[in-house]
């Protein structure tokens, strides 16, 4: 029974691993950039959800707390996701002929800079997030195995989100056009798709899944401090890579075993090396294949 | 054109960053700050602590606990004749910041120091005052490293082998558990400290502990590995010493989890009631070793209790407790040398090293409190539970 709660638990936390990483590596897919900021955009989605939850008329039961979170999520999605897109417009696009280092530096000031302007308006002391999913979950086999509803609801979510999303890039214009930029940016000009366009919507997705990672990431672990996106955001960014970076399924099956690997290597080797085990596995995954599980092997032509 | 402007929006969202950062540093310092202006002749005592960041409730207490005792010396006709100038600064509970903030504060003409607040930046800053001579006096600093091969420093609170070792004594003489779980945050000295000290008793005095489990400061978000380890390992009670930050977290989860050992914290769950948005009522029950309660009867307890509620709003912790008495221990041990502030951080430093020895001090968190040449004190530890959202004293 207790190998079974550890994978379920593994599962819920290697669905937010997924969601989060789904933002790395759709923009590194289509910008060919590592947005380092978007670990912070998740804070910042976190503390929007906290504040509406916390501030929107009162306690509700059953209905009306649903509609409620799902308002709250709503706003902080759209306020991410300009937020997402004006990072882009003024951090990144004017980089966009820059050399590589040159924007992931920039991405890690931008990093600092939200985390520094949530300092200032949210100061550094942790808020308790009260969970958005209320539901306390269901009693296994006598009560030996309890799922939790966060644990049940960040899986389906993830898994929800994974299907729409491969849906959306693979019978949609803008997923085309997407898929297009990826492959070759200057033959998509050549063929008349905004480029431009395209790659801001690459950001308002991967900030807009943001906040519902982020609420979700609040919900089970639930201490909501400025610097609460960094250590998630590395641990999915090792993840996309994990799965090969720049592909969509690629980051669900990383962040799945990233996630279950942890716990595992928690509950079963030492809770002290669980990090150290983590990595270790991803740097041997590399040695053994460098593109990740998932990753394409790119020829460049001469 | 665009572009340029587009730079020129980046160089200024950038400057507004660096002013965003001078802001909060300027605005923590000025808190703390009660610098004496008038050019008279002062003991000048600084303090460290985090008023913000994940420990800042403690920083909070000990930097109005030492400004209340500070008044209140300086009412009644200061130390030696001399009045207390005080100056208090933030380190966020981080070692680098701590010695940035002793730096400041030896810019400043400090002569003696009441602090640091938290054990990792106290180890740091105990390296400084050690070679710099300056006299070191912590409110809450509770690690071994922070006084040992230091011959200036001295703690208020219970060191950490104490506080392991009382709370398996604890434990076993009133029969709290019989299995025993642990969890300990292993990158950080005071907890692994308690852990080892509570490890050793526990052995001693026959508690059998089932499952021992560790975080880190990089992964002290989910707990719910290490609480079902403990809970498949039939733990009765939770030994738990850790800050308060981190408890919120663990008594939330293992709520959702459906799992009810008995929680017992030490000194570093004196906090936990004060976590925004925290239900409290899930630190019901929760055990927690510490040398003060605010609910105590006595005259003295109940004087600096209201006092603090007055000026600061609150109910003051241990944390604050400890530092209130820090003022006056250093007063008593003052007093019986004849120094004055002209006389030089050496020379102070050297007679309190002397004086705190013969000192034996009655005060908020324990009567005759006395100190070895180790920099420790002796003192009885009390346990609190927590009930109705308040500390109760358990007899």
């Amino acid at each position: 029974m207790g190998f079974l709660t550890y994978l379920i638990n593994g599962l819920s936390l290697g669905s937010v691993y997924a969601i989060i990483a789904l933002g790395y590596t759709m923009v590194y897919g289509i910008a060919k950039m590592l947005n380092f900021a978007h670990g912070d955009v998740i804070m910042i989605g976190s503390y929007l959800v906290f504040i509406g939850m916390s501030n929107i008329g009162g306690e509700q039961t059953g209905v009306m707390q649903v509609v409620k979170v799902v308002v709250c999520l709503a706003v902080s999605m759209i306020i991410c996701a300009i937020l997402g897109m004006v990072i882009e417009k003024v951090a990144y696009k004017p980089l966009r002929k820059a050399t590589n280092l040159a924007v992931l530096i920039t991405a890690i000031g931008v990093s600092y800079f939200l985390q520094n302007i949530a300092l200032l308006i949210f100061g550094s002391n942790a808020v308790s997030f009260t969970s958005i999913i209320s539901w306390q979950g269901i009693s296994l086999a006598g009560g030996a195995l309890k799922i939790t509803g966060n644990a049940i609801v960040t899986i389906i979510v993830c898994i929800i989100i994974m299907v729409a999303l491969m849906l959306f890039v693979q019978h949609t214009k803008p997923g085309q056009a997407m898929r297009a930029v990826s492959e070759d940016r200057d033959a998509a000009v050549l063929m008349g798709i905004n480029v431009n366009a395209t790659i801001s919507l690459t950001f308002i997705i991967g900030s807009g899944l943001a906040a519902i990672a982020g609420a979700l990431l609040c919900s089970s672990y639930p201490a909501l401090t400025p610097y609460t996106g960094s250590m998630p955001g590395i641990k999915a960014f090792t993840a996309a890579v994990f799965g090969g970076i720049g592909s969509i399924p690629g980051a669900l099956i990383g962040g799945l075993l990233l996630g279950i690997i942890e716990i595992l290597a928690k509950a079963y080797i030492s809770s002290q090396l669980a990090d150290a085990i983590v990595f270790a596995v991803l740097i041997i995954v590399l040695l053994v294949k460098p593109t990740g599980i998932l990753g394409k092997q790119i020829k460049e032509k001469v | 054109m665009k572009k340029k402007v587009l730079s020129l929006m980046l160089v200024s969202a950038m400057a507004a960053s660096l002013f965003a950062g001078c802001g909060s540093d300027s605005s923590s310092q000025t808190e703390g700050e009660s610098v004496d202006t008038s050019s008279e002749l002062t003991w000048k005592i600084g303090g460290i602590g985090p008023t913000t960041g994940s420990a800042a409730q403690y920083g909070q207490g000990v930097m109005n606990a030492i400004q209340l005792a500070v008044d209140e010396v300086n009412e009644a006709g200061g130390i030696n004749g001399y009045q207390i100038s005080f100056n208090f600064q933030d380190d966020e509970a981080d070692q680098q910041k701590s010695v940035n903030a002793y730096n400041t504060l030896k810019d400043w003409g400090m002569q003696i120091l009441e602090g640091t607040v938290t054990s990792g930046a106290c180890t740091a800053v105990a390296a400084e005052t050690y070679n710099d001579r300056i006299f070191q006096l912590t409110p809450s600093a509770s690690s071994t490293d922070v006084t040992s091969g230091h011959d200036n420093t001295f703690q208020v609170c219970f060191s950490d082998p104490n506080q392991g070792t009382v709370s398996a004594d604890y434990i076993s003489e009133n029969n709290l558990a019989t299995k025993i779980g642990v969890i300990y945050d292993s990158s950080d000295p005071y907890s692994t400290g308690v852990y080892q000290n509570f490890a050793t008793e526990a052995a001693n005095v026959g508690l059998e502990i089932v499952a021992t489990e560790a975080f880190t400061s990089d992964n002290k978000t989910d707990f719910s590995t290490q609480l079902q380890k403990c809970k498949d390992a039939g733990a009765d009670l939770l030994f738990l010493p850790f800050y308060y930050q981190e408890g919120s977290v663990v008594l939330t989860q293992a709520n959702q989890m459906g799992y009810e050992p008995t929680m017992f914290g030490v000194d570093g769950f004196d906090g936990l009631l004060g976590v925004e948005n925290f239900d409290v009522k899930l630190a019901e029950g929760v055990y927690l070793l510490t040398p003060f309660a605010a609910d105590a009867e006595d005259e003295a307890t109940q004087s600096f209790v209201s006092k603090y509620e007055e000026q600061f709003g609150g109910t003051p912790n241990q944390f604050a407790a400890d530092a209130y008495d820090g003022i006056y221990i250093l007063k008593a041990a003052l007093e019986s040398t004849d120094l004055t502030p002209e006389a030089s951080n050496e020379e102070i430093c050297d007679a309190l090293i002397a004086a705190i020895q013969e000192v034996s001090y009655d005060g908020l968190t324990g009567n005759s409190m006395t100190w070895s040449d180790a920099g420790e004190v002796s003192k009885d530890p009390k346990a609190v539970i927590i009930q109705d959202g308040g500390y109760v004293s358990v007899e």
